[in-house]
């Protein structure tokens, strides 16, 4: 079978499960069993199609697996924003379109992506530049204290989404040209290897921007994903391991110092040590009186609403999240604040239990998996590195906010990548799905 | 760098392992302290769209049931209780509240109130079932000896616990000051106004020194060890020294040798201190044992609201027992050194004298019934153990029988019934102040006792034979319907 007919087979399973899941919240809410489900599985369908023909012109020989990993993704979380409020799916959906689109246009257009190489600088400044903006009076705007989106008129717009993408290429290429010097190259200071420092520069202002962007945008998860694909970038293109160890331990050290003096950071810290301390968790009274949320009380939210899933789960629809919808149309969920974005994974939890959830990361970790078989079979070092740091930004996102709702790292803000709501997270990843394809296309294109 | 790339893989695959492995601590094998947090409503929530069954009184009186009403912010129909009786019953009931949590009878009996099957309450149940509706719970509590009671305390602080001693069943429970559940789930703000501990259950959690009730337990003691009649003699001259400190009688009384129905009766503190060290410390903390000190009674409520009796260092040692060398055995005998009682094991103290040395349950839970009418369950009295001879409770009855008739409790005496009793004057602080809390236990009639009470009025001046004898009274008088 060609990798494609491949591609269109396991395209099926993800239709099923889109009927399957909003067939059992009609079912949760009483209505009459109509045929929406089956209008919602088959479109979702359509959609897939298109997006796979799209594939088989622009790409044959790419990757048969990373694109139905995605739509079984997008439509699981499609179903779970269905769940928590019509809107949400509804948007949702609209987005997908936007983001299929972009994809389409990204294959055609990056048909050779190596002449982002030429771009690199200006990519990474622009990058630079993205993630500053939400620090600018009017436009920027900050989320539970983090610095993380840009409001334009109506649009919200998560810079950190589409500035993750701009990195990885700059990085990728920055460190083709420099990986000889810096696996070579270089003196012995106090017996340790050390980089000519007009090489080694540049890597101490990468590590003094996350810090720095731990200042501005005083997001401890966001500057964690940034550096973690630094590290990982550098290990992959050196393969010397003393660089991402004193890559950690500088960010270790940076992180101490540096979140001790950002009062935000210092409380999401205190939070996620002590979820349920009486102070921090504040006031969970639902109604009459409006709830007073303490700093841990979504944490501690996140972990009662797994608790609540147990081993099997509560079933589609049956999360308790007190949802209310407020005269201007905005959706607020209670019990489990940031359902659709932040805490998806602990509704996801809570409602297709410890199976479900695992099931979740199994195919989030097979992306990751097909991501770096991608970067393995690129045939140029570029190619490679761009592979692996898409991979690796891609890993570390699903670790941070997946780590954060379940309690292994401080939570933050991050999106789960096509599943958590919000038009950039869809789009930008949308673009780095394309990007890998575009290098697995060239990596497994028969030579003649 | 294919190498380095299957080693970042596998670091991947371990940050995904340890994902994975926190997702099952959370949702599998350290779930259940988080499902029962008093922080997680989501059971409360649930069972919010299930009416409760109704909380009902020995004779029919309603104490709590269920209304229902819209959700203000999603518009479903939800369920909110109501308490037609309010803060005079919230003792034995408590509350249930999505935002209060529950407490009571509503906390104990939640699984019958909620109808147990809120969890099984999918799409498909309910269009087997229809609309469901929790079991109604029957208590043991009689209206009339509650009111009997509530009016007795008159608004003092202070507890009062009537029962059946040859069933155990509770007819009476009555805390003062309570607070009046109904305004509790309506105004947010009425919790901040309550003080005085009214929010606990004073006679199971309330911490009293007992007093002079407690030389019932003493006297049960020497009594049924065989070592003493009434009738033995013993010295009862005041400033007698034990454990290097004088003891005195109440008032300076010196009657020198006394038998021990007069020490009783006239509540000779010296003499009982002789009683005490005569039987020792382990003598002492067997019958304790027997008559429930030292465990939270074995009552059909919550356990965070029960509290056990005994002698109560404080901190993180807790209750000791009587053996224990930082006890006074001879002052512990006559309800002093460390004693903490709750109101509720008093009256279980005088229901086992009064039930000829059987000590039953305590039961506040008759029967449970469903929506159509069946019984569900019915709870029969049950023995707990016996704590003495038929013969040696016979002795004390009548023994606490002179108390009331010419002794420190004639205040409790009835017209044309005999009563036995005890009374208790615990000194708080300085003697001088006259600041103490008042106890009377007792039951009635002598001959075949058919209720048993423990009265205790708190920080009041006055003696418990004048203050708590009169309350008791009044409730032993309306359970036994005079």
């Amino acid at each position: 079978m060609t990798a494609r007919n491949r591609e269109a087979l396991a395209l099926l399973p993800s239709a099923l499960l889109v009927t399957a899941g909003f067939t059992a919240i009609f079912l949760k809410r009483d209505e009459f069993l109509s045929d929406a489900s089956l209008a919602y599985g088959a479109a979702f369908l359509a959609l897939c199609l298109i997006g796979h023909l799209v594939i088989r012109f622009t790409a044959p020989n790419a990757d048969p697996f990373l694109f139905p990993i995605v739509a079984l993704l997008a439509c699981f979380g499609l179903v779970e924003l269905y769940r928590i409020d019509v809107s949400f799916a509804q948007a949702q959906a609209q987005w997908f379109v936007v983001g299929l689109g972009l994809f389409a246009v990204t294959m055609i257009v990056l048909r050779d992506y190596h002449q982002l190489e030429r771009y690199r600088y200006t990519i990474a400044v622009a990058s630079l530049l993205l993630l500053l903006l939400p620090r600018l009076p009017v436009i920027g705007q900050a989320t539970n204290g983090a610095y993380l989106s840009i409001k334009i008129g109506p649009l919200a717009f998560q810079a950190a989404e589409f500035a993750k993408l701009g990195i990885v290429i700059f990085l990728a290429s920055y460190l083709r040209d420099t990986r000889q010097v810096l696996i070579h190259g270089g003196r012995k200071v106090l017996g340790v290897m050390l980089p000519p420092l007009k090489h080694f520069g540049p890597l101490l202002a990468i590590w003094g921007t996350a810090m720095v962007m731990l200042i501005f945008i005083r997001d401890l998860g966001s500057s964690l994903m940034f550096f973690g694909a630094f590290l990982a970038l550098i290990y992959v293109a050196t393969g010397k391991l003393r660089y991402p160890l004193g890559g950690i331990a500088a960010f270790a050290a940076g992180a101490y110092v540096v979140g001790g003096q950002v009062s935000h950071v210092q409380d999401r810290v205190a939070s996620w040590r002590q979820p349920f301390d009486p102070v921090l968790f504040g006031s969970s009274s639902i109604e009459p009186r409006p709830p007073e949320f303490g700093t841990s009380y979504q944490l501690a939210q996140s972990l009662f609403a797994q608790a609540d899933g147990g081993l099997f789960g509560r079933g589609f629809g049956q999360a308790e999240l007190a949802t209310a919808v407020s005269d201007n149309g905005t959706v607020t969920t209670s019990l489990l604040p940031a359902a659709q974005t932040d805490m998806i994974y602990a509704l996801i939890t809570n409602e297709t239990g410890l199976l479900g959830a695992a099931a979740i990361l199994l195919a989030y970790l097979l992306f990751i998996h097909r991501g770096f078989r991608v970067a393995i079979l690129a045939r140029d070092p570029f190619s490679k590195l761009l592979a692996t740091g898409l991979t690796a930004v891609f890993a570390l996102q699903v670790f941070v906010i997946v780590g954060g709702v379940t309690k292994v790292i401080p939570l933050t803000g991050v999106t789960m990548p096509f599943i958590s709501y919000g038009g950039s997270s869809i789009l930008a990843n949308f673009v780095l799905l394309a990007l890998l394809m575009r290098v697995s296309e060239e990596a497994r294109r028969p030579t003649r | 760098m294919n190498k380095p790339i299957r080693n970042l893989y596998l670091v991947v695959v371990g940050m995904f392992a340890l994902l994975l492995g926190f997702t099952s601590w959370w949702t599998v094998f350290n779930d259940e302290p988080l499902r029962t947090s008093a922080q997680n409503n989501r059971d409360l929530i649930r069972a919010e769209r299930v009416p409760r069954g109704k909380i009902v009184a020995a004779d029919g009186t309603v104490l709590a049931r269920s209304v229902g009403k819209k959700s203000r912010s999603t518009s479903n129909r939800i369920y909110e209780r109501r308490y037609p009786k309010g803060a005079d019953y919230v003792a034995p009931v408590g509350l249930s509240d999505v935002n209060l949590g529950q407490s009571g009878l509503e906390r104990s009996q939640n699984e019958w109130l909620s109808g147990k099957a809120v969890k099984l309450a999918t799409a498909v149940d309910r269009l087997i079932q229809g609309d469901q509706r929790g079991d109604d719970v029957q208590i043991t509590i009689q209206p009339k000896v509650q009111e009997a009671a509530i009016n007795g305390l008159a608004g003092r602080p202070g507890a009062v616990v009537a029962m059946d001693p040859t069933t155990g069943r509770i007819l009476a429970m009555a805390s003062v000051p309570g607070f009046d559940p109904n305004k509790a789930i309506e105004d947010p703000s009425y919790r901040g106004t309550l003080k005085d501990g009214a929010e606990s259950n004073r006679t199971t959690q309330g911490a009293y020194p007992p007093g002079s009730t407690f030389k019932v337990v003493t006297a049960a003691a020497a009594l049924d060890t065989g070592k003493y009649t009434p009738d033995t003699t013993i010295d009862g001259s005041n400033g007698q020294v034990f454990s290097g400190t004088p003891l005195g009688n109440f008032g300076g009384e010196s009657p020198g040798p006394v038998s021990l129905r007069y020490a009783l009766t006239h509540s000779i503190n010296t003499a009982f201190g002789n009683v005490s060290e005569e039987l020792g410390a382990s003598t002492l903390q067997r019958y304790m044992s027997r008559f429930g000190f030292g465990e939270p009674p074995p009552l059909d409520y919550p356990a965070s609201q029960l509290r056990p009796s005994g002698a109560f260092l404080g901190g993180q040692r807790g209750f000791v027992p009587a053996t224990s060398r930082q006890v006074d055995i001879a002052r512990l005998g006559i309800g002093q050194d460390k004693l903490q009682v709750t109101p509720l094991q008093m009256a279980m103290v005088a229901s086992a004298v009064a039930n000829d040395g059987k000590l039953m349950e305590p039961q506040l839970v008759e029967k449970i019934v469903d929506a159509d009418g069946r019984v569900q369950k019915e709870v029969e009295p049950k023995q707990l153990r016996r704590v003495m001879k038929a013969s040696s409770a016979q002795e004390l009855q009548s023994m606490m029988g002179d108390v009331v008739n010419e002794g420190t409790g004639t205040a409790s005496a009835l017209e044309g019934i005999a009563t036995g009793g005890k009374t208790g004057t615990a000194e708080l602080g300085d003697p001088a102040d006259g600041i103490n809390d008042l106890w009377f236990i007792g039951f009635a009639p002598l001959d075949d006792p058919k209720v048993a009470v423990a009265v205790v009025v708190e920080r009041t001046p006055g003696q418990g034979g004048a203050v708590a004898a009169p309350i008791a009274k009044q409730v032993m008088q309306a359970a036994l319907g005079s």
